[in-house]
């Protein structure tokens, strides 16, 4: 028989995951609105948002009580700190996404016009990113979390060339402005989901080797 | 001042049953360190062993080397009696002497060991019931009341002082707190914590989060071995070993 605790864990692993499932969700449809240009994709992130806020709220609530009532050590405290951490960052997933949309809604108010930024691609690396590092977290994998803090250096890449073709395409013609900035601000806020997959899977190291590799380092407590 | 404790090769029997085996370990001057682990893993045995309370059982031996400060507690020439002044203990439950009022039972270690100047007495009492956060509680009915008349809480305190009065170097703890309700068991705990400026303690407890609350260093003791020891935040948060981590987070057996 599992221990009331053992099931409060089990729960929490299990709300997390499907607010993962939520924030994805976000992602995916985020980048199909702008891959489509249709505005429906976009209300689909922007109602999904109270959802994911939601699910933030409980996972806390749940956090909170394991802490209080149960006083978990070692393995089990580095679990719930990381989860409220992961918890955070997913939330931010969220937001991104919902101004990935915001973005695209004003993108598709306007005549489409060819910028040379393969925005799908950019979003395919850092879904896979979010992917990978929600699997680390399900099996409480450390190697696969490793993988997710190698992909973190491409994505910054794409961003970098993005910014650069934009302003170039910006200063050569100054009609597209408005649409440049959208996809420049689209690219910065993929960067962004990047950026918090790598710190989930940053945390699923902390989780399960008790390990801080935050800021390029492995850092054992002494 | 407190002084550090060095233990090596330490083995205890019960009989023909070994309760330590081989123990190895050196506990720091002036600082508290927790034993922890399972009923029956020797944890208490260790301590009794530190100041030979161990060999006060019938059939119940020890071996191997503790040196407290300069003193060979299993030296040839060790003084079982002066070893037990030098590092005082305190029981899991409260005992005072009963019937002897609250003065009396502080200075009960004093008198034992040939203490007579009732001036220095007095001093060494009052000294020792300051020490123990006692004084203020107690100071109008020293001669009045008895030791059995204050609560479970004041009586662990009460003893606390009576081990202090003949001016220990070493404070044993064997469970203080567990027989107490949370009031009194934090009162200990803020207590523990004050000692340590002037005495090297080490607690044994059941309860983690205590060990966690009051202890610098930490040693996990299972099947009579020591399994890891180390500072009581990286036991608590990151242990070396499995079985450390699998009894703290109760997932042993």
């Amino acid at each position: 028989m599992r221990s009331r605790f053992q099931q409060g864990l089990d729960e929490l692993k299990e709300k997390l995951l499907r607010m993962g499932g939520l924030a994805e969700q976000a992602i995916d449809r985020a980048t199909e609105a702008y891959r489509t240009r249709d505005s429906k994709y976009c209300q689909m992130v922007l109602a999904g948002e109270n959802a994911i806020n939601e699910a933030e709220r409980e996972i806390d609530e749940l956090s909170l009580d394991l802490l209080a009532m149960q006083q978990p050590m070692a393995i089990d405290l580095r679990f719930i700190l990381a989860v409220l951490k992961i918890n955070a960052d997913l939330e931010r997933v969220g937001d991104q996404a919902v101004n990935i949309a915001q973005r695209v809604l004003d993108l598709i108010s306007e005549p489409e016009v060819q910028l040379p930024v393969d925005i799908p691609r950019m979003a395919d690396s850092v879904s896979t990113m979010v992917q990978r590092a929600l699997e680390a977290f399900l099996d409480g994998k450390a190697e696969v979390a490793e993988a997710v803090l190698q992909m973190d250096g491409i994505v910054d890449r794409m961003k970098d060339e993005a910014f650069i073709v934009l302003v170039q395409k910006m200063q050569n013609e100054p009609t597209v402005t408005r649409p440049a900035l959208n996809v420049l601000l689209i690219s910065r806020n993929l960067e962004r989901i990047a950026d918090h997959a790598t710190n989930i899977a940053e945390d699923v190291i902390f989780w399960v080797r008790g390990a801080d590799v935050r800021h390029g380092g492995a850092h054992y407590r002494q | 001042m407190g002084v550090g404790i060095e233990v090596r090769g330490l083995n205890a029997w019960y009989g023909k049953n070994q309760s330590l085996n081989s123990i190895d370990m050196t506990v720091a001057a002036n600082h508290v360190t927790a034993v922890i682990g399972p009923s029956g893993c020797g944890k208490s045995t260790y301590v009794r062993c530190l100041n030979r309370m161990h060999e006060t059982i019938p059939e119940a031996r020890a071996e191997g080397s503790v040196k407290v400060g300069e003193m060979d507690v299993y030296g040839s020439g060790s003084d079982p009696v002066e070893v037990r002044r030098r590092i005082g203990m305190v029981f899991q439950k409260p005992n005072p002497f009963p019937t002897m009022s609250i003065y009396d039972n502080v200075a009960a270690g004093l008198k034992l060991n040939g203490f007579r100047n009732r001036k220095q007495m007095d001093e060494l009492v009052e000294r020792s019931l300051k020490l123990a956060a006692l004084w203020e509680e107690v100071k109008d009915s020293l001669h009045k009341k008895s030791g059995a008349s204050l609560s479970g809480g004041q009586q662990q305190r009460l003893c606390i002082a009576r081990a202090l009065a003949v001016e220990p170097e070493v404070l044993l703890m064997d469970e203080p707190a567990s027989a107490l309700d949370p009031i009194s068991t934090s009162k200990i705990e803020e207590l523990i914590f004050q000692l340590k400026q002037h005495y090297t303690v080490v607690i044994v407890t059941h309860n983690m989060q205590q060990a966690a609350r009051v202890a610098e260093f930490t040693g996990f003791f299972l099947m009579g071995s020591l399994i890891e020891y180390d500072k009581t935040e990286k036991i608590f948060t990151t242990p070396a070993d499995k079985r450390t981590e699998d009894y703290i987070t109760g997932r042993f057996g």
